[in-house]
């Protein structure tokens, strides 16, 4: 009887992009304990990814968010609707746009980096700006109820507010950054798109899995779902700790 | 580096303030100079916080008029302001001081010098390091203080700042601010603490319902009362 971690393969395993061979059919454990080097840099290419496109998405989403939290302007409730709305942005429209813009005949295809992490980086970021900015948005808004007329009394200025308030949020926000993350790491249709599912390139986990599955290689499959949910774990199992930690020491 | 132009004397000419059509405060005509602490008392809602935040500045009155040494207009340079509950910023109370110090504009290379100066002098020394919400709260009381310091004031507005201490912090919170008012600062303070006015205040000013029902001298006030609200205060009896 086979296992859960044994699923047999159903068709032949010879496309061209897939570079694996396999001599007998591994479980998807022994693949993950393994050490296959090919599962490995599948996972090191998705993690850095997904990690770059937060650290971007954090960047723009996080002083946006805290901006439009603080400071009134015409339209400033249609730009909360839409930004909120945002944050269910279907993957393949941003992968479809960002592929527009980056292809050879798209505004940017000087650039030269269809098909590349680069994309990659930049299209995920595209759907984690959104996510990020909005829960920053109400996070500082919340905060400025409290913290108002206290940086009002000491004339802090609006520039000087919105770092305050973003770095005194700091432990709220990781929720945020992580919402972010967890965007990134489990979307599969723009990089799909934009990155192209190149192996040895830009081939990531959840492209990878998809592809896998399509052949009806699911051992692998499941291995790199088993990587992808145990990272995801780890990175908010670390994210939680450092949060508590700094809450601690910051009161 | 020219300096900061006086903020005394502040003066309120029939002054108004209308909060969604109702009005909270009528006709108060008012004038801070230096000198002793000015104390405003009155049971909760009689407008005391409002003349404190227009008196800082924060607060645009809906009619009449509040000038600062003679201007209209006040950049609250030499202006601070301590409220009931002060927030501490997520940081250690030393950091709290030189953000404040930071915020008035004092180089980054005299903050952490000026920080201990002020931290020594609400006796928060031995707490420097310690992160400002976990302090008590007379010591989160006394860290405010030191952060309004910070802007090296001319007028320190106190929103009841011993509301919610024990007796010992509140006897250590009167004591710094009777120093900062010795040391020329021109304190003015909310409070509904008899005993705290008949100890710290130079003026009493009485507000009930929006309107001054009186002001005079400390003394004045508390021995010869004008006004039924007055005596009716000062008998100890509840003013409503």
């Amino acid at each position: 009887m086979l296992s859960i971690f044994e699923l047999p393969k159903e068709k032949s395993n010879n496309h061209a992009l897939n570079r694996w061979t396999m001599t007998q059919d591994p479980s998807a454990l022994a693949l993950v304990l393994g050490g296959d080097a090919t599962l490995y840099a599948i996972v090191q290419l998705s993690l850095m990814v997904s990690l770059a496109a937060t650290a971007l998405a954090a960047l723009v989403g996080l002083p946006l968010g805290a901006y439009i939290a603080l400071v009134q302007f015409p339209g400033r409730p249609l730009v909360i609707v839409v930004m909120n709305a945002f944050m269910g942005l279907p993957p393949v429209v941003v992968g479809l746009a960002v592929y527009l813009l980056l292809s050879r005949s798209g505004p940017l295809g000087f650039l030269g980096v269809l098909f590349t992490p680069r994309a990659m980086i930049v299209a995920q970021a595209l759907l984690v700006i959104p996510i990020i900015a909005a829960l920053t948005r109400q996070t500082i808004e919340d905060l400025w109820v409290e913290y108002r007329d206290e940086l009002t009394a000491m004339r802090v200025g609006p520039f000087a507010r919105i770092l305050t308030l973003i770095w005194d949020a700091r432990f709220s926000l990781v929720t945020a950054l992580l919402a972010g993350f967890g965007r990134a790491a489990a979307e599969v249709g723009t990089v799909m798109i934009v990155g192209g599912n190149i192996d040895g390139f830009t081939r990531t986990m959840t492209t990878a899995i998809a592809l896998e599955t399509s052949k009806g290689d699911l051992a692998l499959a499941l291995g790199l779902g088993i990587v992808l949910i145990t990272l995801i774990i780890i990175v908010n199992a670390a994210a939680w700790g450092i949060r508590r930690l700094g809450e601690l020491r910051a009161g | 580096m020219r300096a900061p132009a006086s903020e005394l004397p502040i003066l309120f000419e029939d002054v108004c303030v209308d909060a969604r059509d109702v009005r909270i405060l009528s006709e108060v005509t008012l004038a801070l100079g230096t000198g002793a602490p000015t104390v405003l008392i009155g049971p909760n809602g009689s407008g005391k916080t409002t003349v404190l935040r227009l008196a800082m500045g924060l607060l645009a009155p809906s009619a009449g008029r509040i000038t600062w040494g003679g201007r209209d207009r006040t950049d609250g340079r030499r202006l601070a302001m301590v409220s009931q509950r002060p927030v501490m910023l997520r940081r250690s109370a030393v950091a709290n001081v030189t953000y404040a110090l930071g915020a008035t504009g004092v180089a980054w290379a005299r903050r952490n010098d000026r920080a201990d100066e002020l931290l020594a002098r609400v006796s928060l020394s031995n707490q420097a390091a310690r992160p400002a919400r976990r302090l008590s709260g007379g010591e989160q009381q006394r860290l405010a203080l030191a952060r309004a310091l910070a802007r090296d004031p001319e007028v320190l507005c106190l929103d009841e700042p011993t509301a919610s201490l024990d007796p010992a912090n509140t006897k250590a919170v009167e004591e710094i601010v009777t120093a900062i008012a010795a040391s020329g600062v021109k304190v003015m303070m909310a409070t509904h603490d008899l005993g705290q006015a008949r100890r710290l205040a130079g003026d009493v000013v009485l507000l009930v319902g929006g309107r001054i029902c009186e002001q005079a001298p400390a003394t004045q006030f508390f021995s010869s009362p004008t006004t039924p609200e007055a005596a009716a205060f000062v008998r100890g009896d509840l003013v409503i």
